[in-house]
């Protein structure tokens, strides 16, 4: 059991802002909370999920998951919802309506900002929504920060009946501090509300409600003006005073300790008024803000020009001490310090691999070895590994579920040296149920002519291995209903006779049916089962080594792409009328080889066997 | 306490275990009663990627990230991972190297070269290195899962606390959970502590010599 879940009130600890968030949202007496898992928002849910009296849950999206928050807060309980920046893109249908609407529990979303893009497609800042749905805005810069704004974001809720956004960034939710915890606070259901119909919106009531929503943001502004979690930490050194949020926050103070600055934790409504009067008790003001202008660009309509901001800062990555360092020391005229003594060295690349036996590797094998003959659409998953060394078998990869439709854009938007290529899309199990079962149906309903690769895994895999809906298991580990994916995709209108489930092991059952079916021109859905090597579904067997004197070095197993299997040594072989041979001799590491046999399939002279006992 | 802030990086690759090590650096600095910040790189990272941790600890930590250049203490799990990290300790800041190789599929495949002597690289430019074979230890003591203990053995002596706070965290997580492993783990933390004196020993007398 977690330290975080037993300690008792007035305990110090040292926790990440994902488990202080979670400790938060237990004492504040939250009933639902829901999520679907994103780098680095996931450890949120896990986390609550272990405390008791309250319903937690993985939803199959993220709009989902904050429906099912908003149907909670209807209901008069305290509701919570987490997800990364991109999930919000794909909640933002439900959010954009329910802030009008307003709560009656209530409801906080945290979303984590990836700032510096550790692990994302993009890098966006959620702040922005805050301005676009007139929603306030937290932004903790450190544990206790989160922790505690977690807590008031659901008082402020509740008072302006608002759904309350809590933004993160990556180094709030993957970084561990020291946070004082407290007691559970007791907060009952208070029950549905019907009144007027509220929660219907009509295109009459949503118009009733909008002139209300202008004042709650009126109310907010003065609320920001004076709250305490927008407060000044004086300092000596008044030539340049720091407007600043979330953890820019520690980067200033790490970098200027002396200097002044006003800390924004309710971030939005701006409080203008406040840093007017900051203005001027220091020279110089820049606003340090990740990643986007916004509160620069709002003191800037409010006509305070005199500030710096972006014009000294870069506006993508962390504003971490090397990164502003130079740049203020530069803006009071002054040579900036020396930072490393030692030089930078770059060995080598060490990109993120498939893991032994991934399952994942036979398909990426089999597609590069057409790779002339197919584009491939692909996705957001562990699977878009593919798109490297040594498979280099992806052609895009752009939001949840694209591959669906993307390839089906491929195919209505054919070119003279497209028009015989086979259009493949690949998707994980975790994400065709997340978003990609619209993109299929839509495929089949307009007569597509794609061959859509369903890899199922059994988990959500590249976010640390959660449950879903085709796992079994819900997020508390018990049985749970399971989707069949052979009838699902039936359902949605794919002829049984086109629908196959292979073993991804398999090699030559692989490459038969990928090309059996990319030869027929209607959709086709092929099944992979196996499970993830790091789920708990997944047997280890006896490994394999190389039977040296048997290996002709003609390196199938290295395009395998097994991180086991290395070049052991090399010899080339010298040809007359045609390029030299580079022969790659292999070895399997037997502590990392799980005995998946891909790489014994891809190998012609069967110089691979089960490794002797020792 | 005074004002000085301790920053480590622990650096390795995905599974070897840096992020238990950074934790028990972590926690052995609550201990001590100081403030604790230790950031970390997850998410694709872990997928046999480049893994870093940042610890920090003192009266009052700000940043969770160390600045370029003011590491102390710098431990390398992987020996090219460590010359890859240099760069982040300060003038007279100490690397602490397990001389592993672990050569990921873009340079088996011959694509990239794995360096002839990570270490040579890091003293050409100047870094105090001290390099043991760590899994050799922890090999001879029959688990290679001790690694980590080991390690954490070898920078026990340029921490501003004494070594046996550190190695009290360590057996202090083996104590209620599996008691049979506290005096294999403090083998492996005099072990690693002896196998840093002994390269900070034999480094002086080079010096000495020259």
């Amino acid at each position: 059991m977690s330290a975080a879940v037993q300690a008792k009130a007035a305990s110090r600890l040292l926790l990440s802002g994902n488990e202080a968030i979670a400790r938060g949202v237990w004492e504040a007496g939250v009933k639902v909370a829901a999520a679907y898992p994103g780098t680095p928002s996931t450890e949120m849910l896990e986390q609550i999920a272990l405390y008791p009296d309250l319903y937690a849950e993985w939803s199959v999206n993220e709009k989902v998951s904050l429906e099912v928050a908003i149907g909670a807060s209807m209901s008069g309980a305290r509701a919570f919802c987490a997800m990364k920046h991109v999930g919000m893109n794909v909640a933002s249908d439900a959010f954009m309506t329910q802030t009008l609407a307003g709560v009656v529990g209530g409801l906080v979303i945290a979303i984590a900002d990836d700032v510096g893009l550790s692990s994302s497609q993009n890098e966006q800042d959620s702040r922005f929504w805050g301005r676009f749905a007139h929603v306030p805005v937290f932004e903790p810069a450190d544990s206790q920060e989160a922790y505690d704004m977690v807590k008031a974001a659901f008082d402020v809720s509740e008072q302006y009946n608002t759904p309350v956004i809590l933004r993160l960034t990556t180094r709030v939710c993957h970084v561990k501090a020291m946070v004082t915890v407290g007691e559970k606070g007791n907060f009952p259901v208070k029950g549905f509300d019907t009144t007027q119909k509220r929660w219907v919106m009509t295109p009459a009531n949503a118009k009733g409600m909008l002139p209300r929503q202008i004042t709650r943001e009126g109310e907010l502004r003065k609320a920001a003006e004076v709250s305490a979690f927008n407060l000044v930490e004086p300092g000596s050194d008044k030539r340049v005073g720091f407007v600043t949020s979330g953890p820019a926050f520690m980067h200033v103070r790490e970098s200027f300790p002396d200097a002044p600055v006003l800390k924004l934790g309710f971030s939005y409504p701006v409080p203008v008024e406040a840093i007017k009067s900051f203005r001027t008790t220091v020279d110089k003001l820049v606003v340090v803000e990740e990643t986007e202008p916004l509160i620069e660009t709002e003191l800037r309509a409010a006509d305070l020009q005199d500030i710096h901001g972006k014009d000294i800062l870069p506006r993508l990555g962390e504003l971490t001490p090397n990164v502003l360092i130079p740049a203020i020391y530069r803006l009071r005229g002054e040579e900036p310090p020396a930072t490393s003594t030692y030089p930078k060295y770059e060995p080598f690349p060490r990109p993120p691999t498939m893991c032994p036996a991934c399952p994942h590797m036979g398909v990426y094998y089999t597609l590069a070895r057409m790779r002339k003959q197919v584009q491939i659409s692909g996705d957001i998953g562990c699977y878009t590994l593919g798109a490297g060394h040594p498979w280099n078998a992806l052609d895009t990869t752009i939001s949840m579920g694209a591959s669906m439709g993307i390839a089906l854009g491929m195919d209505k938007a054919r070119s003279e040296e497209t028009k015989d290529k086979a259009v493949v899309a690949v998707i994980g199990d975790s994400t065709f149920l997340h978003m990609g079962m619209q993109g299929l149906l839509d495929i089949v309903y307009n007569r597509g002519n794609v061959t859509c690769l369903i890899l199922d895994n059994r988990t959500t895999g590249m976010t640390g291995g959660q449950h879903h809906a085709g796992t079994g298991k819900d997020l508390n580990g018990d049985e749970a209903p399971r989707i069949d994916f052979v009838r699902l995709v039936e359902a949605l209108g794919v002829k049984p006779e086109r629908i196959r489930k292979i073993d991804p092991y398999q090699l030559p059952v692989v490459n038969r049916a990928i090309r059996e079916e990319i030869a027929i021109n209607e959709p086709s859905v092929i099944i992979t089962d196996r499970p993830c090597v790091l789920s708990e579904f997944y047997p280890k067997l006896t490994p394999y080594e190389v039977i040296d004197d048997k290996c002709t070095g003609c390196g199938n197993c290295i395009n395998v792409g097994c991180p086991a299997i290395s070049v052991s040594r090399t010899e080339v072989k010298k040809r007359d009328s045609a390029p030299d041979i580079v022969k790659k001799f292999t070895t399997i590491d037997t502590a990392m080889c799980t005995g998946c046999h891909m790489c014994v399939e891809s190998c012609g002279p069967k110089a691979i066997l089960p490794a002797a006992a020792e | 306490m005074s004002d000085i802030i301790t920053n480590i990086l622990v650096c390795g690759t995905g599974g070897q275990g840096v992020m238990t090590a950074a934790e028990i650096l972590a926690q052995a600095a609550i201990a001590r009663g100081y403030d604790v910040k230790k950031s970390e790189v997850a998410g694709m990272a872990q997928r046999g990627g480049v893994v870093t941790s940042h610890v920090r600890f003192g009266r009052k930590v700000w940043s969770p990230v160390i600045t370029p250049g003011t590491a102390d203490v710098l431990v390398a799990f992987e020996v090219a991972e460590g010359s890859r990290w240099a760069d982040m300790l300060r003038p007279g800041g100490v690397a602490m190297v397990n001389t592993i190789r672990l050569v990921p599929p873009v340079v088996s495949s011959g694509l990239f070269q794995y360096p002839e002597d990570p270490v040579a690289t890091m003293r050409a430019a100047g870094v105090t290195v001290y390099d043991f074979d760590a899994g050799a230890i922890a090999r001879d003591l029959g688990d290679l899962r001790l690694i980590n203990t080991v390690m954490l053995g070898g920078i026990a002596d340029y921490l501003p606390f004494p070594a046996e706070d550190l190695e009290e965290q360590i057996v202090g997580r083996f104590r209620a959970r599996k008691p049979a492993m506290v005096e294999v783990n403090r083998k492996a933390f005099a072990l690693g502590r002896e196998a840093a004196r002994d390269r900070a020993e034999g480094t002086r007398k080079l010096a000495a010599n020259q």
